[in-house]
């Protein structure tokens, strides 16, 4: 075979041989990754969608730092089940301020993708602490430690100026009035009235529906702001921020 | 003669380099130790500071002693970091396997190991340890020493740059530590098998591109005029780990004193991109990267040349391109559009022609030394990896089918898999190397304990069996209990229903995780007890002294 004795070439020249696998390995990836970054179906904005506030995203910090994403999946399947088991199958758009993604590969416990407003903030506080006080089949690991360590959060606004470098649209006011904001959302009782309605409306307005901002003590401590409380602010709220009442799949503009 | 000179001074240059870029890096660690945003980021660097300093003077004693006496001499193989390798290989595989027993019973007993008021052991944080332990600190290990030994033998020459593969060695090192204590300490950008922070990839980048260029710069010295198919292999494994390992880890740092990043990419993009990543981990990490391994060390093991020169070709161009294109197999009706998804199945199920190609011309290898798989446990470990090899590239194109995805996506079925190709075909193809290495490395007639071997092939092979198939029993149990309806068409079981009916199928697994790790421990008596000189393992370098000159033809190319 003609072909096969002109790979002598390439056994003779290291660097031909190392730039043709680098062509090869290349391709499939140029193919699936570059027109994701284009297509419409993929960057679409979903009305409802907004960046997370700041203790929220200190939250999701957590989240991740606990490795949750190793037990829970952040994504549900257009599956009859698994709509009636968690709600709504995930939207692209769900996850378009999520740097990095929590899609998840495993289900060890259930998806969370919707667990915002399932279960009450006690009960997500308590299942934390000791997840077999209410779930007695649990396998899940005790986090009784975050309700015990104070958030910290010196570093909030430039944890947002980040998020803002790589694409999620956080305001000059957002940013400035981070620290504000997220004590202002844990704690609403200790602060003036003025920070929780400008949490609410730099937010609302991100979101463009009324209604997504939950203010509340989460953990139970209102004396101080925990990790606990991030934590669960994170979970109350996601898969919330899409109003499904009035969206509507079958629309042409959701059709693929 | 000026090549001469040149080549003598450029030793001392080597070892200067490697100091002064060590220099340069505790420098930077120690000012991010100084204005640590985070306990972690402080304890991060410390470490590194400790680890970079232990290296850069132990570097300056060897170097001090060497009184004008060239370490590198030209005409000798360089050995010393190939028994450096095989001895992190024993360490961090069995440290690896331990914490995978241990993740194993705290999913089946959930009080093993957990501290409500302490959350270091919790599973989110091992279970990161346990992979990247096994995958790269164990499998990197067997890579690093492989590759390093074969590249010598097979272009008959001495590892290029001088001091440079020890920095390769010692710094990727330095990354598993930093990666492992990071993950205890809750640093992870939680991207699956590329946790570690941005600081951690800049290093292993720096580390790989040295890598890299030792590679190439001792393919670059060859006397041999062809490049042998091991090397092809190995060359594949190191750039494309480059490339993937680069792109997936593009992220921000919030600060540069703080160990949190945010990724560029979000949402569809960064799954396509993780996955793409994630998948070809396995295609470059576990899979060329051990076929090198075996292109080398069975066709050496068994005495008779690969099968086909051409089915080498063919499938070696054929695997690495379709490779690439398997991620999104992962993301089966996800929000990542069809067209994607197909494309990954489509390109999953190709994918299986080009891996049994890499099978077959491994085991047919064997043809005309069959009695070897009766008479030497070694080789029956090696092909028994192939076994295993052809099996999960075989369900692993099964499971990529949209269909059959929606039912073993998310459960264990996924464990179940995973493990018989990391146990079985990177485990074993690894065990067999290390099995074969130690004798040759330390100049042995043979190992220890033949009947220890014996011991290690099956009490781990009934491990691996107990493992994957309470595996499939508890990934399709759930997957049809999670789709389970009753005759009143609500759901049929509640979530931790699904939960409770795994626990005898844990108890399994953990049974056979221990069975596994069992075997690991028995080979690394047996390697310790081969490089003592006891039992079997006599001595003979005095009989063949020119066993490890490199001008000795020591394998003859394939064709």
């Amino acid at each position: 075979m003609g072909l096969m004795n002109k790979h002598v070439v390439l056994e003779r020249h290291s660097l031909l041989l190392t730039i043709c696998i680098l062509i090869v390995v290349s391709i499939g990836g140029i193919i699936q990754m570059v027109p994701l970054m284009y297509m419409d179906n993929t960057i679409e904005r979903v009305d409802g969608m907004r960046p997370y506030t700041p203790l929220e995203l200190a939250g999701r910090d957590i989240y991740i730092r606990e490795g949750c994403y190793v037990c829970h999946s952040q994504m549900v399947r257009p599956l009859r089940d698994e709509v009636e088991r968690y709600g709504h199958y995930s939207l692209a758009a769900e996850s378009m301020y999520d740097h990095p993604f929590q899609w998840g590969s495993k289900r060890t416990g259930p998806d969370l993708a919707r667990v915002g407003g399932k279960y009450s903030a006690e009960w997500q506080v308590d299942h934390l602490k000791d997840p077999r006080s209410v779930v007695p089949e649990s396998v899940m690991p005790p986090y009784a430690f975050l309700a015990d360590k104070t958030l910290k959060y010196d570093g909030i606004e430039a944890r947002l100026r980040t998020e803002r470098l790589v694409g999620v649209p956080y305001t000059d006011e957002m940013i400035e009035n981070a620290k504000a904001h997220l004590v202002a959302q844990a704690d609403p009782d200790n602060l003036g009235y003025d920070d929780v309605d400008g949490l609410i409306e730099a937010y609302t307005q991100a979101s463009g529906r009324e209604g997504t901002v939950e203010t509340r003590d989460y953990d139970g401590d209102p004396g101080r702001i925990t990790e606990m409380d991030a934590l669960v602010a994170y979970l109350q709220m996601t898969g919330t921020l899409v109003d499904f009442s009035t969206y509507e799949a079958g629309d042409l503009k959701n059709r693929r | 003669m000026a090549n001469v000179i040149a080549r003598g001074r450029g030793y001392t240059s080597t070892i200067m380099m490697v100091g002064a870029l060590l220099g340069v890096f505790m420098i930077l660690a120690l000012l991010m130790a100084a204005g640590a945003k985070d306990t972690g980021m402080a304890v991060q660097a410390w470490t590194f500071i400790g680890l970079a300093g232990a290296f850069l003077v132990g570097m300056s004693l060897w170097a001090g002693q060497l009184l004008g006496r060239n370490p590198f001499d030209q005409s000798e193989y360089e050995n010393a970091i190939v028994k450096w390798g095989v001895f992190a290989s024993m360490f961090w595989g069995i440290a690896g396997l331990l914490v995978g027993v241990v993740i194993a019973l705290q999913l089946t007993f959930p009080h093993f190991m957990y501290f409500p008021e302490w959350g270091f052991t919790n599973f989110g944080r091992l279970r990161p340890l346990h992979t990247s332990a096994v995958i790269f600190a164990f499998g990197g290990n067997v890579l690093l020493a492989t590759s390093f030994y074969v590249v010598q033998r097979t272009c008959r020459a001495r590892l290029a740059g001088g001091m440079w593969p020890w920095f390769v060695f010692w710094g990727y090192q330095i990354f598993i530590v930093l990666a492992a204590t990071g993950y205890l300490l809750g640093i992870t950008q939680s991207k699956e098998y590329a946790e570690p922070e941005w600081y951690v990839d800049w290093w292993l980048t720096l580390v790989w591109v040295a890598y890299l260029l030792v590679f190439l710069g001792t393919i670059w010295k060859r006397k041999e005029p062809h490049i042998y198919v091991a090397n092809w292999f190995y060359l594949s494994f190191i750039v494309t780990i480059a490339m993937l390992h680069i792109v997936n880890n593009l992220s921000v740092p919030v600060s540069f004193t703080g160990s949190k990043s945010v990724q560029v990419f979000a949402g569809v993009q960064d799954a396509m991109t993780q996955w793409w990543y994630g998948h070809n981990a396995v295609g470059f990490f576990l899979t060329t990267g051990f076929l090198a391994i075996m292109y080398y060390f069975i066709p050496k093991r068994v005495n008779r040349p690969v099968y086909s020169y051409r089915l080498s070709i063919v499938h070696f161009w054929s695997l690495i391109f379709i490779y690439i294109w398997a991620g999104p197999h992962h993301l089966h009706y996800t929000a990542l559009p069809q067209w994607a998804q197909t494309l990954g199945m489509t390109f999953s199920v190709m994918l299986w022609m080009p891996s049994w190609g890499g099978m077959i011309n491994g085991v047919m290898t064997l043809s005309g030394a069959w009695d070897k798989l009766r008479t030497d446990p070694v080789v029956r470990m090696m092909v028994v990896s192939l076994a295993f090899y052809g099996m999960s590239t075989f369900e692993g194109p099964l499971m990529s089918v949209r269909a059959v995805n929606s039912l073993s996506h998310y459960t264990e079925w996924g464990i179940g898999h995973v493990h018989s190709g990391a146990l079985g075909w990177v485990g074993y193809i690894s065990f067999g190397a290390l099995y074969c290495l130690v004798p040759w490395l330390w100049k042995k007639k043979a190992l220890f304990s033949k009947s220890l071997v014996e011991w290690h092939f099956w009490v781990s092979t009934i491990g691996i069996l107990f493992y994957m198939i309470s595996m499939w029993f508890a990934g399709i149990t759930e997957g049809l209990m999670w789709r389970a309806y009753n005759e009143f068409g609500f759901l049929e079981y509640s979530f931790v229903e699904t939960v409770e009916a795994k626990h005898i199928s844990y108890m399994i697994r953990a049974l056979g995780g221990f069975l596994y790790f069992s075997g690991a421990c028995l080979m690394a008596y047996n390697l310790v007890r081969t490089v003592l000189g006891h039992g079997e393992a006599e001595s003979f370098d005095t009989i063949e002294p020119k066993y490890a000159r490199p001008h000795q033809p020591v394998l003859q190319p394939a064709e």
